[in-house]
């Protein structure tokens, strides 16, 4: 016969012996070693052993944003071994001044992020004038406007909207909303249209990321006090007053952050652009002619055929970097801001 | 004074407030007559019958839950904005039904103010806070605005504490100014009747008393309905009172003779405190 107490005493021992080779702080094997109820013992493993699980989920997100960055410097900025990386080969100054993009390995190569920077913004922009009065507008209204029934119809649509995958918007773009919906338009005002063009992938990006400032917004318009909407309505408003004099002033801040996410959603986003807009670097700002995003670019490249350590795959990772550096910068700012601005209600 | 219910005594009265005042020549600015309301099935009110008359303070009391809130929000049809509510009868303010569906809610509520329980102020400036009101109702001009703010900070006893900072944030006020404010943005929008939500129960003694005294200065011009939890605060700032029970309108009368020898033994044992 054994009684629970052995085989707790065998645990407690082997469990030791572990966390010892582990090298987990001398503290806890003394509290293991420690004589108390038995029972308690084991809670105490219980929760030691949740304890650390939990912090490995928690350390998995931060060892791969090390590792992301590791790769992208290690490419980029400085390598070891016997790869030179992309800036010991092309200077920064080139890469930050020259107007022209054409990463061939031969002569006549150019490296200029300009092209790509303005391709970029160019469709983050267009997507954020189709998204942020229409995710906005989504958000009030499902609040401030709908009844249960048709938010409880709403919420879920939003989210299908939000789970189509970006190559499909991608298609989306070229195959309808360019020849069925801009090219009819624009030619009664005469203009011509390419057949991949920013235009088209500024309306799809900004349709894809609609859901989520629909979605981040609505869920800080809700957090506004039912008792300032009824001031409100005391005070003789309508629900339009309501809505654009006090609920949206009052959760701002969130709004606001739910802007830039999405602007740093729409910077990021790859397939949609790079089908929609076509590869065709270009310094321009004219939306009805195609252009060539960073990620757009970064598909390109690793697609090639071109060596592993040659100069036009290496600069993928130095476009990696300004990226990474661009949504890096708007996700903290949005976060300030969201800190900075938010008004707290007891 | 009557003959006084054993073991109460009633307070003095906040100045400008008679308790004795003789209502039955004022005309009526709020007249309930058999009013019901639901939420969903479940009826909350049965048959009230309440008259107000013009510029006086009519003080509702009654255990919690007994629906005097509830009674309070039909008269600027705030419970509109509850699904499921539902209400019958008939509530004349200044002559009209306001239960008529026809009835322009957003100027009715400019007409019938309210205060409520928490203090709510936007966040947003005192000034603007003050001229939401206005601004809403459509007044753009800057020198009317300033006008109209001072005037109402004044009338709500704020003016002197926040002069000199009008464009900070009103969330950085003291719990009994937010209210002063949330009053003066009531006034704002030039209301004939004023209701209010226990607007002094959240507050200390001294911002409570400041509260009263305004109430007492502002029944010379406003009608004022006050639900109280606070019995005493009821005799100090009414000449009428009506007490609620489970749903009903069990008396209501001039506040003297509710507190010191009310008709009914409900109303006895409840100001008493012998249950509630």
């Amino acid at each position: 016969m054994y009684s629970g107490l052995e085989v707790d005493q065998q645990w407690s021992a082997s469990c030791q012996l572990l966390l010892v080779r582990l090298g987990f702080g001398l503290s806890f094997v003394e509290s293991v070693l420690m004589p108390t109820w038995a029972s308690q013992r084991i809670h105490r493993r219980h929760e030691t052993l949740i304890r650390w699980v939990l912090f490995v989920c928690a350390a998995l997100s931060v060892l791969t944003t090390a590792a992301i960055i590791y790769v992208l410097l290690s490419n980029a900025v400085y390598a070891p071994g016997e790869k030179t990386a992309f800036f010991e080969r092309v200077s920064l100054w080139q890469f930050l001044t020259s107007g022209r993009w054409k990463p061939t390995d031969g002569a006549g190569a150019h490296f200029g992020i300009w092209p790509l920077l303005t391709g970029t913004l160019q469709v983050a922009l267009i997507a954020s004038l189709v998204s942020i009065p229409a995710g906005l507008g989504a958000a009030v209204y499902m609040s401030e406007y709908a009844q249960p029934r048709e938010r409880e119809f709403l919420k879920p649509v939003l989210e299908i909207l939000a789970g189509i995958p970006s190559v499909v918007y991608g298609f989306f773009a070229l195959k309808f909303i360019t020849p069925w919906v801009l090219k009819p338009l624009f030619g009664l005002l005469g203009l011509e249209i390419s057949i991949f063009n920013s235009l088209s992938a500024g309306i799809v990006v900004g349709i894809m990321v609609t859901p989520l400032i629909a979605s981040l917004s609505e869920d800080v318009i809700r957090a506004v006090p039912r008792s300032l909407r009824e001031a409100a309505y005391a005070l003789g408003s309508t629900r339009f007053d309501v809505s654009a004099r006090v609920v949206v002033p009052a959760a701002l801040s969130g709004i606001l952050a739910s802007f830039l996410l999405a602007f740093s959603r729409a910077v990021g986003e790859t397939m949609a652009v790079a089908i929609a807009a076509g590869g065709n670097p270009l310094l321009t700002l004219n939306p009805l002619r195609g252009s060539q995003t960073m990620t757009g670019f970064m598909v390109h490249a690793s697609a090639g055929d071109s060596a592993a350590d040659s100069i036009s795959r290496m600069s993928m990772y130095a476009v990696g970097i300004t990226l990474f550096v661009m949504t890096l910068t708007i996700n903290l700012l949005s976060g300030w801001i969201m800190r900075r601005y938010r008004e707290v209600y007891q | 004074m009557g003959s006084s219910v054993s073991g109460l005594s009633v307070p003095p009265s906040v100045p400008g407030v008679d308790r004795n005042l003789d209502t039955s020549g004022h005309a009526a600015a709020i007249d309930v007559q058999g009013m019901n309301f639901f939420y969903g099935e479940q009826q909350v009110l049965f048959d009230i019958s309440l008259v107000v008359p013009e510029r006086s303070v009519t003080a509702l009391i009654g255990p919690s839950g007994c629906g005097k809130s509830t009674f309070l929000r039909t008269l600027n049809r705030m419970n509109d904005l509850v699904d499921g509510a539902r209400c019958t009868g008939r509530c004349l303010v200044e002559g009209q039904n306001i239960m008529d569906p026809a009835v322009d809610v957003v100027l009715l509520r400019k007409h019938v103010g309210m205060v409520f329980q928490k203090s709510t102020p936007f966040p947003k400036s005192i000034f603007d806070n003050v001229a939401y009101g206005p601004r809403v109702a459509g007044e753009k001009n800057r020198a009317v605005l300033s006008e109209l703010v001072e005037s109402c900070l004044r009338k709500a006893a704020l003016w002197e504490e926040v002069r000199d900072r009008l464009h900070t944030s009103a969330m950085a006020l003291s719990g009994g100014q937010q209210q002063r404010l949330c009053i003066a943005r009531t006034l704002a929008t030039n209301p004939k009747i004023i209701l209010m939500d226990e607007p002094a129960s959240a507050l200390d003694p001294a911002s409570t008393d400041r509260i009263e005294n305004l109430i007492g200065e502002l029944c010379s011009n406003y009608t004022i309905v006050i639900v109280t939890h606070n019995m005493q605060q009821a005799s100090r700032v009414s000449h009428q009172t009506a007490f609620f029970f489970r749903g009903r309108l069990v008396e209501c009368g001039p506040t003297m003779k509710i507190f010191t020898s009310p008709a009914e033994k409900q109303t006895e044992d409840y100001i008493t405190g012998r249950f509630g």
